[in-house]
């Protein structure tokens, strides 16, 4: 374990709390947190040991979590080293989505038992703790290592030894066009190279895109439902769950607050959350509603729109429309049991169901409709390979962008040892997956694919 | 037994390509040492190609020679032909190989090593190491002469028990035409040693009289010489063609049909052979599907009829090797002047090294060479030179020093050695550094000559030319960053084809371009016309490759991390808590010296490393 760069891991237990903390370690921690964070009031340095609040934004603005962020001076951290820590929401997709920020910006997933590992190093914990640690480590990599050997038969890891050993095929040849120029091998070739790589690249990002469906298996899918009110978000809620939970009055607005409830779709453990209606208002309890439910739309994986099928287009239907333009978005025409009338046509082109939650009707399409958003249909689930692991998806993203930088480097007639210094970049990425490739491994390919021998 | 009387400091058994560099460094060093061999006519002898460099192995040259060694001085005295290799790929594989006189060769190292005050060469079969409580004292030989030494360095070669195979004969040699070394491995492995054997093997030589070179492809020099050494200047010769001829189908036939008188394949042989290396009734067997094998037929020297056919070593009886060479293109008619064979020798488990070369049971006893299982001219040199002077080193009761993978080949070659186990002979490849862009022919001196003069093996002469190469580049990269070309220049920006440029750009900023290079702007500054064509060599690459250069530092930063934390020799692996049992047996079998090579033993995992850290951290505290 490398002591000197910054790791960031979440530093509560995965599952759904009202807080969570990640937390940062190392030299850039406080760097990367001024990055992207937004504090409400005027800040120009940070106190140690202050708690700020303020809003986490990407890199492109978006708000993703209404934070606090606590800076610890070094060596008053737990790790002795610069440490920041951002509370935020529960839930793992907030946690995700803030790991994946500072994973983007060039930070590392912190290895198990790390934080402890560098608090020892750094003088923090006393002679007996250490002891501790060194079990820990050793338990948690067990624990990983038997994680990681339950998927040796699993498809992913069939699928990454492919990569491995396509990309293997290549730095030999690479190697031996390199140390036995004056040999009996092939001739340099280097644009069947790139069409191999380039293959790799594109079957790396179709494995990647199953990432998103991989962890709604893993851990869950949150599914939003908005519309104005009384257009029967408590109703289909209910519907869905097979009970009355929601408070269903016919008065419009009756739900003030987000809802949450968890059931399953498809397989899929998913968390219903409904919300106040949308509605123009000065009534204040209704604005902080309306206010939470747009907040909840960015950080939704799906959203529900709901639109009462029995009624005249309302300006409120729009307004909601508007509110959900930048995610997935199902529109569900509700009470279908009333008759229908004509929908505006803004509304086209957004996946439609018909439903009734009283009769029922259009039920199992909109769990259909729901499945197949998640690319978890019956059938493509079964035949193909998912990445549900953070850990793997990092490795992926890593390994694809070292291949990319051989695209551009063959492409600019780079001599071959650059293009072998990537190689092996991306082979070591996947090697978190699939096991290391030695030197050792490379000759003995080249001495068993290769007359060579002077 | 008779005592010499004279007391060595250091005392070099065998004047092979590692002996006579360890010699060399020791008695430069100013030590009184002594060279021991069994035949004063074959010194520094090349028993198999006679062609030294290569990829990697080139770079193993420089690196010797960026030390203060003779090899690449005594090459670049004696080639008859000079090759550089990969000139069209990046300067990291650029390597230069040459041809050798072997007789000629020879001969110099022998002047060298004569004309050395403080180093006496002698003749004498050493049958044992002397040493008095885990420390060596000297070694004793057949003659009945005792040499007291402080150290000894070990370069034993193909010698120990060596055993030549021609076909199913076999018998006692240690190269053809000389006897073995009989007894020293004994000796060792009675002094604790873990003792294996290893396998390698020659082809015949052929009488280049009797070969129609007409019907081959002739192979030339270079136009341009570039010599091995950064002392030399390109040497002014005639140099000697190459011929490349090939294998046939018949030939394969013939081959395939003696497996049963091949002592390799009826299972005579027992060491192990290197895969590089294969003997070519190995290769006939194992690609079937090919139907030629290529051959560079070598020329021996200028007043030898020798000719080397290299990629045929073969250890078939004599009748079938004349039979199969003569079925080729070129060679009908050949005569073979000596045939070829095989040879298995003792080696030593280099395991049981340290860093530093010196045995880690018997104190002031250095290895080097084939005795670590190596192969290799070059590589053997590299070690000789390492040992020779951790051996001057001691004697003189100065701290031994360590060669990184990160600064050298020789670094990278001494790590595996003592921290692989040995399958196969070693040879170096470019492949085998991590940080293969950095360990350049080019920069051997940058990386090596000033470790080299901490130790006083660096003459004066190798230093101010060092000197005046730093300070050309330090004038040459100011240069390079001040002078800048505007749009307004266009004689400039015409003949540099910049056509469209808008702002001012410094001449750094130019040479990155891919389609510019150093000759371009030497054109354009007198300044930077003075440089030496060496220095405007590193200015180019550390110019153009900058980005890969400085990805490949950080990851020696990392590197470096780990290097640094120490294990000390004290520490015992057996009571570590957390351990699995088979890294715990690793640790105790490889014995690391520092976590970073602790983390390169194979089956030592990140986290063991992690629990190993906080061990050592504990006990500091």
């Amino acid at each position: 374990m490398n002591c000197s760069d910054t790791i960031v891991a979440p530093a509560t237990p995965p599952g759904e709390g009202g807080l969570a903390v990640v937390r940062l370690s190392g030299p850039d921690s406080l760097a990367a947190v001024r990055k992207f964070f937004r504090p409400s009031g005027q800040v120009k340095e940070f106190a140690s040991h202050h708690l700020y609040h303020g809003f986490l934004a990407d890199g492109r603005g978006q708000n993703i979590d209404e934070v606090m962020v606590v800076y610890m001076q070094p060596p008053r951290s737990y790790t002795c080293e610069e440490v920041v820590e951002v509370h935020c929401h529960g839930g793992q997709q907030i946690v995700r989505a803030i790991l994946d920020l500072f994973l983007s910006h060039g930070l590392r997933l912190a290895q198990p038992g790390e934080f402890t590992y560098r608090a020892f190093m750094n003088g923090r914990l006393d002679l007996t703790q250490a002891e501790a640690v060194a079990r820990l480590i050793h338990s948690r990599s067990e624990a990983a290592r038997v994680v990681a050997l339950s998927q040796v038969e699993g498809r992913l890891s069939r699928a990454i030894h492919l990569f491995t050993e396509k990309l293997r095929r290549e730095l030999v040849l690479i190697e031996a066009w390199i140390d036995f120029p004056e040999e009996d091998i092939p001739t340099q070739d280097t644009t069947r190279v790139r069409s191999q790589i380039y293959e790799i690249i594109e079957e790396i990002s179709i494995l990647l895109n199953t990432f998103e469906t991989g962890r709604v298996f893993v851990e869950g899918a949150s599914i939003l439902l908005i519309g104005r009110p009384n257009a029967g978000k408590s109703s289909l809620l209910n519907a869905l769950l097979g009970e009355e939970r929601a408070i269903v009055t016919d008065i419009p607005g009756t739900t003030r607050d987000t809802l949450e409830e968890g059931l399953t779709i498809g397989g899929i453990p998913v968390r219903l959350i409904d919300t106040a209606g949308f509605r123009d208002s000065c009534d204040p309890v209704e604005l902080e509603g309306v206010r939470r439910a747009k907040e909840k739309i960015l950080s939704a994986d799906l959203v529900l729109l709901l639109v009462d099928g029995s009624r005249p287009c309302h300006e409120e239907d729009l307004l909601a429309l508007q509110a959900c333009a930048e995610v997935d978005t199902i529109l569900v025409v509700t009470k279908s049991d009333l008759g229908c009338v004509d929908l505006d046509p803004r509304f086209a082109g957004i996946r439609r169901v018909a439903v009734s939650a009283k009769t029922g009707d259009g039920l199992g399409l909109l769990r259909e409709a729901v499945t197949s958003n998640f690319g978890a249909d019956k059938g493509s689930v079964d035949r193909s390979v998912i990445v549900t692991e953070k850990r793997h998806n990092d490795a992926l993203l890593k390994c694809r962008e070292s291949l990319q930088r051989i695209i551009v480097s063959l492409d600019k007639q780079a001599s071959l040892e650059f293009i072998s210094s990537d190689l092996r970049d991306a082979l070591g990425f996947l090697s978190v997956i699939s096991g290391e490739t030695t030197t050792e491994d490379i000759l003995g390919d080249i001495f068993s694919s290769f007359c060579i021998g002077k | 037994m008779a005592d010499y009387g004279k007391k060595y400091q250091v005392i070099v058994v065998g004047a092979g390509h590692a002996g006579c560099e360890a010699a060399l460094a020791a008695a430069r060093m100013g030590c009184r040492t002594l060279l021991l061999t069994m035949g004063l006519d074959t010194v520094a002898m090349m028993s198999c190609n006679p062609a030294i460099g290569g990829l990697a192995k080139g770079h193993l040259v420089h690196e010797v020679d960026a030390l203060g060694g003779e090899m690449a001085l005594n090459i670049d005295s004696t080639a008859i032909q000079f090759r550089r290799l990969n000139t069209r790929k990046g300067p990291a594989v650029r390597a230069t190989r040459a041809q050798a006189d072997r007789m000629a060769y020879s001969a110099r190292m022998k002047r060298v090593l004569e004309s050395e005050p403080s180093l006496d060469l002698k003749q004498g079969v050493v049958v044992s190491v002397e040493t008095v409580s885990g420390r060596v004292v000297g070694v004793k030989t057949r003659e009945g002469v005792d040499f007291y030494g402080r150290t000894v360095v070990l370069t034993t070669g193909t010698f120990m028990r060596g055993l030549i195979h021609v076909g199913l004969n076999n018998y006692s040699g240690g190269r053809a035409g000389e006897p073995a070394s009989l007894g020293l491995s004994d000796c060792l492995r009675d002094l604790g040693f873990a003792v294996g054997r290893s396998k390698t093997g020659t082809p015949a030589r052929l009488a280049g009289r009797s070969i129609d070179f007409s019907k081959l492809e002739r192979q030339e020099g270079d136009d341009r010489i570039k010599p091995f050494s950064f002392l030399s200047n390109a040497p002014d010769i005639v140099q000697a063609p190459c011929h490349i001829a090939y294998t046939n189908e018949q030939t394969h036939e013939i081959i395939r049909n003696s497996l049963d008188r091949s002592p390799l394949y009826s299972g005579v042989i027992e060491g192990v052979g290197p895969r590089y290396c294969p003997s070519i009734e190995d290769k006939v067997v194992r690609f079937p599907e090919r139907n030629a094998h290529q051959t560079f037929l070598e020329p021996e020297g200028r007043n030898s009829d020798e000719v080397y056919p290299s990629g045929m070593s073969t250890s078939l009886p004599p009748d079938v090797q004349l039979l199969f060479y003569r079925s080729m293109v070129g060679l009908e008619n050949v005569e073979i002047m000596r045939p070829g064979y095989a040879i298995e020798y003792d080696f030593v488990e280099p395991t049981q090294i340290r860093p530093t070369l010196e045995a880690r049971e018997v104190a002031g006893l250095f290895h080097a060479g084939q005795i670590n299982g190596t192969s290799g001219y070059e590589e053997a040199a590299a070690q000789g030179l390492l040992a020779g002077i951790n051996a001057a080193l001691q004697a003189t009761e100065r701290s031994p020093i360590t060669v990184g993978r990160d600064q050298a080949y020789l670094g990278v070659m001494v790590d595996d050695l003592v921290t692989q186990p040995t399958l196969e002979p070693y040879r170096m490849f470019t492949s085998r550094s991590e940080y293969r862009l950095l360990l350049r022919e080019d920069n051997a001196d940058q990386r090596l000559t000033e470790l080299g003069r901490s130790v006083g093996l660096v003459s004066d002469q190798r230093w101010r030319s060092y000197q005046e190469k730093m300070d050309g580049l330090g004038r040459g990269r100011s240069r390079l960053a001040e002078q800048k070309i505007t749009p307004a220049d266009s004689a400039k920006v015409d003949s540099l084809g910049l056509k469209g440029l808008r702002n001012g750009v410094s001449f750094e900023e130019v040479l990155r371009r891919p389609e510019i290079g150093m000759d371009h702007l030497v054109k354009l500054d007198p300044d930077l016309a003075r440089l030496a064509p060496a220095i405007l060599e590193q200015l180019e690459i550390s110019t153009k490759y900058e980005g890969y250069i400085q990805r490949q530092l950080e990851q020696v930063a990392r590197f470096r991390e780990l290097e640094q934390v120490r294990i000390p020799g004290t520490l015992d692996f057996a009571t570590i808590e957390g351990l699995s049992n088979e890294v715990r047996e690793k640790l105790i079998e490889v014995q690391p010296e520092t976590l970073g090579q602790a983390g390169r033993i194979q089956g030592v995992t990140p986290a063991a490393l992690a629990v190993l850290n906080i061990h050592l951290r504990k006990k500091i505290r």
